[in-house]
């Protein structure tokens, strides 16, 4: 992919998209990390 | 007490290991103010910044960064479970602030010239500027926080009570100050894009400073207190060994938290540099040991640590965040600043630098077990039940 970067605007196209793919994976990661952090206090309470 | 009692006490290892750095560094810091940088440092034009910023500096302002946090969470927050952590939170705060501008003595050329931004030409488009101003004004601000402990000692009431009137607005003050200076470190790194490695340099530097130290921040409150418990378990009274508890897994909960979020935005950085091709060298190695080793682990430690209700597992990880800090800004300030230099010509520290640099923190050790030993900072003072 980075051999097709000719422009700043191919650049930035790539590298944003990237990273939103990576921010949406995070937010689903991140979920199932709360879940890991606060389940069992819920199931105590 | 007897003259042998007295003996006993002052001779402790830990007295007398203080004495013997303090006394070797005496002559080390003659030498510097007589002889200047030249005698005690391996400081050039290409390296101008040696661990006395990069370690006593970077690192000294984000591991006191627990003051900042711990009054927030507490008085703005409303988590009074941690109240008994805001005091010693501000005295680590406020000692590793004092003990910054104490090093940056040492550091700058003419240190007789460290008001001038104030007084005599300000420079206010220099982020220096803005970086001087802000540790100035939040030693100032750290220093009224730490007050009240200080006229409790004393016992004077009346200047008390009108300092703990301010303490939201301080409050207020010391966390704006903070989120612009810890920022602020990051962003001096801004001006060097070809000097520091791309897999460090970022556009985002400011925000991995300024989240990076939330963490380190609170993993230092959890660190210290680990550390009173052992050492001073006898200064600290019933009220401080429980609020201890509720501190570590509560402190630990939000670095997991807030490590989870750091370890995020440097990956985003990562990926809007386009620098996956680096991970792959040496430094990309280097840079994965960081982030996974540093960043990644102690965050599964704080999480596993309060799942399981496990202390021990949480002041670990406490421990590792800090030293991972530790490695953050000194990669960053010196193992991958010049990176592209042959080694002749790369700093490393002269055995005097790092004499001072234990000098510097011993003499905070010392000044923080006076203060500890003498202060109701681990104990409620018996004219003031309740009130802190």
């Amino acid at each position: 992919m980075s051999d097709m970067i000719y422009t700043l605007q191919d650049f930035m196209t790539h590298t944003k998209g990237v990273v939103y793919i990576l921010a949406v994976s995070y937010l689903i990661g991140f979920t199932a990390f709360w879940c890991f952090l606060f389940r069992r206090d819920k199931k105590e309470d | 007490m007897s003259d042998q009692a007295v003996k006993k006490s002052l001779f402790t290892p830990f007295n007398i290991i203080a004495a013997l750095i303090i006394l070797g560094g005496i002559p080390i810091a003659i030498m510097r103010f007589t002889q200047g940088l030249g005698a005690v440092t391996n400081l050039d034009h290409t390296n101008p910044w040696g661990i006395w910023i990069g370690f006593d500096l970077l690192t000294g302002v984000a591991l006191a960064a627990g003051g900042y946090v711990t009054a927030a969470a507490v008085e703005l927050f409303g988590m009074k479970k941690f109240h008994a952590a805001v005091r010693p939170a501000i005295l680590t705060g406020f000692l590793g602030y004092s003990l910054v501008v104490f090093a940056l003595l040492f550091d700058v050329g003419r240190p007789w010239r460290l008001p001038y931004p104030f007084m005599v030409n300000q420079g206010v488009t220099s982020i220096m500027f803005e970086v001087g101003a802000c540790v100035g004004l939040y030693l100032t601000v750290l220093f009224l926080e730490f007050s009240p402990a200080a006229l409790e000692w004393l016992g004077l009431k009346k200047i008390r009570k009108v300092v703990v009137r301010l303490t939201i607005l301080l409050t207020v003050f010391g966390v704006v100050l903070s989120t612009l200076h810890q920022s602020s470190l990051g962003a001096m790194y801004l001006i060097v894009p070809s000097k520091l490695h791309p897999l460090w340099y970022s556009s985002y530097l400011p925000v991995f400073f300024f989240v990076s130290s939330i963490a380190a921040g609170l993993s230092m409150v959890i660190f210290e207190s680990t550390m009173s418990h052992r050492n001073f378990h006898d200064k600290m009274d019933a009220h401080h060994i429980e609020a201890s508890r509720h501190v570590t897994f509560g402190f630990g909960r939000a670095a997991a938290l807030v490590l989870a979020g750091y370890f995020a935005v440097k990956v985003f950085g990562l990926a809007l540099g386009n620098h996956w091709d680096l991970l792959f060298t040496g430094y990309g190695f280097w840079y994965q040991l960081e982030l996974i080793g540093f960043v990644a682990f102690p965050c599964f430690l704080y999480a596993l640590g309060v799942r399981d209700k496990n202390a021990k597992i949480i002041k670990f990880a406490a421990f590792w965040t800090v030293l991972g800090i530790v490695l953050n800004r000194l990669n960053i300030s010196f193992f991958c600043f010049n990176y592209h230099l042959p080694a002749s010509e790369r700093y490393t520290p002269h055995w005097m630098e790092i004499g001072i640099s234990l000098f510097v923190i011993t003499i905070g050790l010392v000044v923080y077990k006076f203060i500890v030993t003498k202060m109701p900072i681990l104990h409620q003072h018996p004219d003031y039940p309740e009130e802190h």
